[in-house]
């Protein structure tokens, strides 16, 4: 099997896996649902702090929805007792990861997918579709390349779904800051702001490598 | 099953023979560095409250920034320290290393702490406020929280061989990932107006030197505590596993 039929082979079993139960992406999307809701409530939005609030409302329940699909990255796994065997196939620890990076990303990018046009609607910003697109999706790949290598550190402790956030949350605040104001620039065009999407992307690239590195080390038993 | 169960005796066979020989020694390292610390903390405190001029804007609250910076210091050594640790035990499997990370993040963790309550304090009077999102700032308090969650992941992993892979990872994301966090802050807040901290052109020698000082006796001290806290974290690993052994 070549490095791509592996990474494959897995994503493929963890997607079978989730099509059946349907269980994480439903419970993301309704929370990051919910998470947008509880916002309107939060901060009374009126017309001339909407732009203000309305990318940070947006990046935090991606943040957050992100977060219930990242911690059960591994969990399937280390609740059957599937690790070792997962461990004992003949597969580069690269490829494993990688695999759960792009479940990951998928499951999220579904979610996001179902919460974007909410978003719009509920606090009547326009959706910028073309624009809005590669912010997101490079957003949430930095935010799972860290989140995917954590939540396999996490499953293995009793409090996962303590730790997880505590771990994550500080590590991918460039990535958050870069998202929320280049979604904000969106919105209201800003001279003089640093180039956020190349930014973005080359955090991507940094927490990628060092993700993908220090992978095979957090699963070892 | 057996070779697993066989290697960690055998392991603590070793470490009870060096510790045997360790102990056949006196400490005089610690203690040289324990005195060296302890008469560098009087000279400085001498030094920083009779020696270094009072600032001309700043007045008496001034003269926190001479406790102040050798924490911040500290902070950040600390876990430059941990990352390196962690690196060394990533490669060489020797669990000496991971007791140096676990010593290393503790004070860190503590001189961290210190750096943001005092810089508060200073910030309060100076400022006239306790907190401002400046990019250094923000970037002590997220390394604070990355010391916390190190902290917290390590006493939920226990003392393990996969603990201290984890903690390695830990450290070595973070050491990478707090300059990072320091320029995208910077840039987050480019159009704000930046508050200068304490940098002035030139500094009167007697200023520099009683921060030479207290930079030098605090180091010291981090030195001396780190053996200290080290050997707790041998002595720890070491009792916990006569314990996994007995019962």
């Amino acid at each position: 099997m070549t490095f791509l039929e592996q990474v494959l082979a897995i994503l493929w079993k963890d997607i079978s896996c989730e099509l059946r139960s349907k269980q994480t992406w439903m419970g993301m999307a309704l929370f990051a649902l919910l998470v947008l809701v509880i916002f309107n409530f939060a901060f009374d939005l009126r017309v001339d702090n909407k732009a203000a609030i309305a990318p940070g409302a947006l990046w935090v329940a991606f943040v957050f929805a992100s977060l219930l699909g990242l911690g059960r990255t591994i969990a399937a796994e280390r609740e059957k007792g599937l690790m070792d065997r997962l461990l004992l196939c003949p597969v580069d620890r690269k490829a494993i990861y990688l695999a759960k990076l792009l479940g990951n990303l998928l499951f999220i990018g579904v979610v996001e997918l179902v919460a974007l046009p909410v978003f719009a609607a509920l606090f009547n910003v326009p959706l910028f579709a073309g624009s809005l697109l590669p912010i997101v999706l490079l957003g949430t790949l930095g935010i799972a390349s860290v989140g995917t290598l954590f939540s396999a550190i996490a499953s293995a402790t009793q409090a996962r779904e303590l730790l997880l956030p505590l771990l994550i949350f500080p590590l991918i605040v460039p990535v958050v800051i870069g998202a929320v104001r280049a979604t904000g620039a969106l919105m209201v065009p800003a001279a003089n702001e640093p180039p956020w999407l190349g930014l973005i992307t080359a955090f991507d690239v940094i927490f990628l490598s060092i993700s993908m590195l220090t992978f095979e080390f957090v699963i070892e038993e | 099953m057996a070779l697993a169960k066989h290697e960690p005796d055998v392991e603590q066979r070793d470490t009870g023979h060096t510790s045997k020989r360790k102990h056949a020694h006196f400490p005089y390292i610690s203690l040289l560095l324990g005195l060296l610390s302890f008469t560098g903390m009087l000279v400085s405190i001498c030094m920083i409250f009779l020696y270094a001029p009072m600032d001309a804007v700043q007045g008496e609250p001034q003269r926190i920034f001479y406790f102040h910076v050798p924490m911040a210091w500290l902070g950040m050594l600390g876990f430059g320290v941990v990352a390196a640790a962690g690196i060394g035990y990533l490669i060489t499997k020797d669990e000496r290393w991971d007791w140096a990370a676990r010593a290393s993040a503790e004070l860190g963790a503590i001189f961290i702490t210190l750096a943001l309550v005092t810089g508060s304090i200073w910030g309060e009077t100076i400022w006239g406020t306790w907190w401002t999102w400046d990019a250094r700032l923000t970037t002590t308090l997220i390394l604070w929280f990355i010391y916390i969650s190190y902290l917290m992941l390590r006493s939920y992993l226990g003392r393990t061989p996969s603990s201290a892979r984890a903690g390695a990872v830990l450290a070595i994301v973070g050491i990478i990932d707090v300059p990072i966090i320091y320029e995208s802050v910077n840039w987050w807040r480019t159009l704000h107006p930046a508050q200068q901290v304490g940098v002035a052109g030139a500094l009167p020698p007697s200023v520099v030197l009683t921060l030479m000082i207290s930079l030098a006796s605090f180091t010291l001290f981090y030195t001396f505590l780190m053996i200290q806290l080290y050997q707790l974290q041998r002595l720890q690993t070491l009792a916990q596993r006569l314990r996994a052994h007995l019962m």
